[in-house]
């Protein structure tokens, strides 16, 4: 019988030739990641059971970039042990302050993370590595601990979910809203434990940066994993910057699915997740008068030089609403440097933007542009959950970067059309 | 184990940053992360709820970050079960993890309202509401897992194995 693509990477890791679905597997890890809040817990996890190293230095990422620069005295804590944490086990691959990034962007860019590779994070976003063709799951701090000592864990192997997109997208539309339109097709526990595979002739030509926001909110549907087939578009982007052999896997064609889901993106419009669940979706025409206090561009999500140039393109000439505060997260010091030299920075200046360094801020309610009691953000990151970006009777709209800058222009939530742009 | 406690009844999709607001993610310590266990979802929970009781919930428990805190502070709570009828995977595997005992059971959350009075054998996944006499059977823990907490979480299973 043939197999997805998930179920080869996880066969491989777990040395079998073939595994199914349900199966309980152990497999090695090529790669654990960790972030400066999930890190600290791992870490002391090791120390309690008397663990003094790690299974391999180089295998371990460390990124100090959710409370980061410190936001309190108890993060600048947590901070302090999770660096001391990478210094006496001498990570090679630790990143914080000059070289930070958010974690998954930084994994991505650096060529740390290599198509074929099995993958867990302390951080629920790992998913995002399925863009490249690697297997990838968000765990928790003790799963973290026990793979930092064994370099490998236990799985169930996933059933897999297949998504068939076709058709030509509308201007304005891109990776984020059709990732947006499938979790409100199916919910946010639509692919509950299972691996999402995302296909089809739109994805053929769907850049990268597209491909990461969707494999990025996989975990929003509540799956394990989302993934893309390696192509041209991957070894472009992996070509040069992978530390490592690489290895495209791909489904073979009477591979078994728990269910296919096949979408038409051609009326497809621009997406928007009402609070407080990213499945709240409506489209852009249907969104209605809704004003806002701030807009926020960047993340994990959307934090790539593409995303960064789409919100550029709309804010060029124009000035922010008066009403609204625009903030910019780039996702890494390397996106930071490259928007500069493109003259980005300028437009987002000129347009009564601020820049952030790159951090998670306020995407996860941390720091850096907190909403008060009753205000209203448009952003484009992945969750508007209850309170996910200040006080509770806050609210969360999720956008691609296009419909978050002619929000921040229009001062409601509006579309790029309206500012008389053609895409 | 059986545990005797007090319903506490939540909907669906309770997400891992209402169980445990960002804002805390700074703290480690459990009983201190335990002060704001679903306080922004129902404030009562944290001051009044004790040792003993149990959380039953719709669908989809946990979903969201991978925060541990979010179970960490259940069972720093003194939580003796969290009932639901299906939860999400990083919390699932995190709970069973640290040791804090989960079940599922669809019927259990349509048979349970708020304030009801449990009693929960852990070992058979028997649920039996006190208060309207009805009981329920939770899905069977799978083999595997239940060596886990058999071995005091995924920790000590680890310890136990590297010493084999
Ligand atoms: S940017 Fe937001 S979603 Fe992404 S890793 Fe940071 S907190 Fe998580």
């Amino acid at each position: 019988m043939g197999m997805t693509i998930t179920e080869k990477i996880l066969a491989r890791g777990a040395g079998l030739k073939e595994v199914e679905p349900g199966q309980l597997i152990n497999a090695k890890l090529d790669l654990i990641m960790g972030n400066d809040i999930t890190t600290a817990l791992a870490a002391e996890e090791l120390e309690k059971i008397g663990i003094k190293k790690v299974f391999n230095k180089d295998r371990v990422v460390v990124v100090l970039d959710h409370f980061t620069p410190n936001k309190d005295v108890d993060s600048a804590e947590q901070c302090k042990i999770v660096r001391q944490f990478a210094r006496e086990q001498g990570l090679s691959e630790f990143y914080e302050a000059g070289n930070v990034g958010i974690e998954h962007l930084v994994l991505l860019e650096n060529g740390i993370v290599v198509p074929g590779d099995i993958v867990v994070g302390g951080d629920s976003h790992t998913c995002m590595y399925g863009a490249i063709g690697a297997f990838s799951t968000g765990v928790g701090s003790t799963d973290m601990a026990a793979a930092m000592i064994t370099g490998e864990l236990w799985f169930k192997v996933p059933e897999t979910m297949k998504f068939v997109y076709t058709g030509k997208l509308q201007p304005w539309v891109g990776g984020k809203d059709l990732i947006l339109y499938t979790i409100g097709q199916i919910g946010v526990d639509g692919a509950l434990y299972m691996a999402m595979e995302f296909t089809g002739d739109t994805i053929d030509s769907l850049p990268m940066q597209g491909r990461f926001s969707m494999a990025n909110m996989a975990i929003e549907a509540g799956a394990k994993s989302g993934i893309f087939a390696p192509d041209k578009t991957t070894e472009q982007y992996v070509k040069g910057r992978a530390k490592r052999k690489y290895e495209f896997y791909a489904s073979d064609a009477d591979a078994q699915y728990k269910e296919v889901v096949e979408i038409d993106v051609c009326g497809i419009e621009p997406q928007v997740a009402f609070p407080s669940l990213p499945s709240n979706t409506r489209n852009i025409s249907e969104v209605g008068d809704v004003p806002i206090d701030q807009c926020a561009i960047g993340f994990c999500t959307n934090g790539t030089i593409e995303d960064l140039r789409e919100a550029a393109s709309v804010l060029k000439g124009r000035r922010v609403h008066s009403n609204v505060r625009l903030l910019i997260f780039p996702g890494t010091q390397e996106i930071y440097r490259q928007a500069m030299k493109e003259g980005l920075l300028e437009v987002f200046l000129d347009s009564g933007g601020v820049i952030s360094c790159p951090t998670c801020g306020p995407c996860l309610g941390g720091h850096m542009g907190l909403l008060a009691k009753g205000e209203r953000a448009i952003a484009t990151s992945n969750r508007n959950f209850v309170g996910r970006m200040g006080h509770p009777e806050s609210e969360v709209y999720l956008s691609n970067p296009a419909i978050a800058a002619a929000s921040a222009v229009l001062g409601r939530i509006g579309s790029p059309v309206e500012l008389g742009l053609k895409a | 184990m059986i545990c005797k406690g007090r319903a506490w009844k939540f909907g669906k999709d309770i997400n891992t940053d209402v169980i445990l607001p960002t804002k805390y993610m700074n703290l480690r310590e459990s009983k201190e992360l335990a002060k704001h266990c679903l306080e922004n979802q129902n404030p009562q929970f944290a001051k009044e709820a004790k040792e003993g009781d149990i959380i039953v919930a719709d669908k989809n428990f946990g979903c969201g970050s991978s925060r541990e805190h979010a179970p960490i502070s259940i069972k720093g709570k003194g939580i003796g079960c969290v009932i639901a009828r299906s939860f999400a995977r990083i919390f699932y595997r995190s709970a069973f993890n640290i040791g804090l005992p989960i079940l599922e059971s669809g019927a259990a959350v349509d048979g349970i309202e708020d304030g009801h009075e449990l009693e929960v054998d852990l070992a058979t996944g028997e649920i039996k509401n006190r208060t309207t006499g009805e009981s329920f059977n939770a899905t069977p823990i799978p083999a595997f897992m239940q060596e886990i907490i058999d071995d005091g979480g995924l920790m000590g299973h680890i310890k136990k194995k590297l010493k084999t």
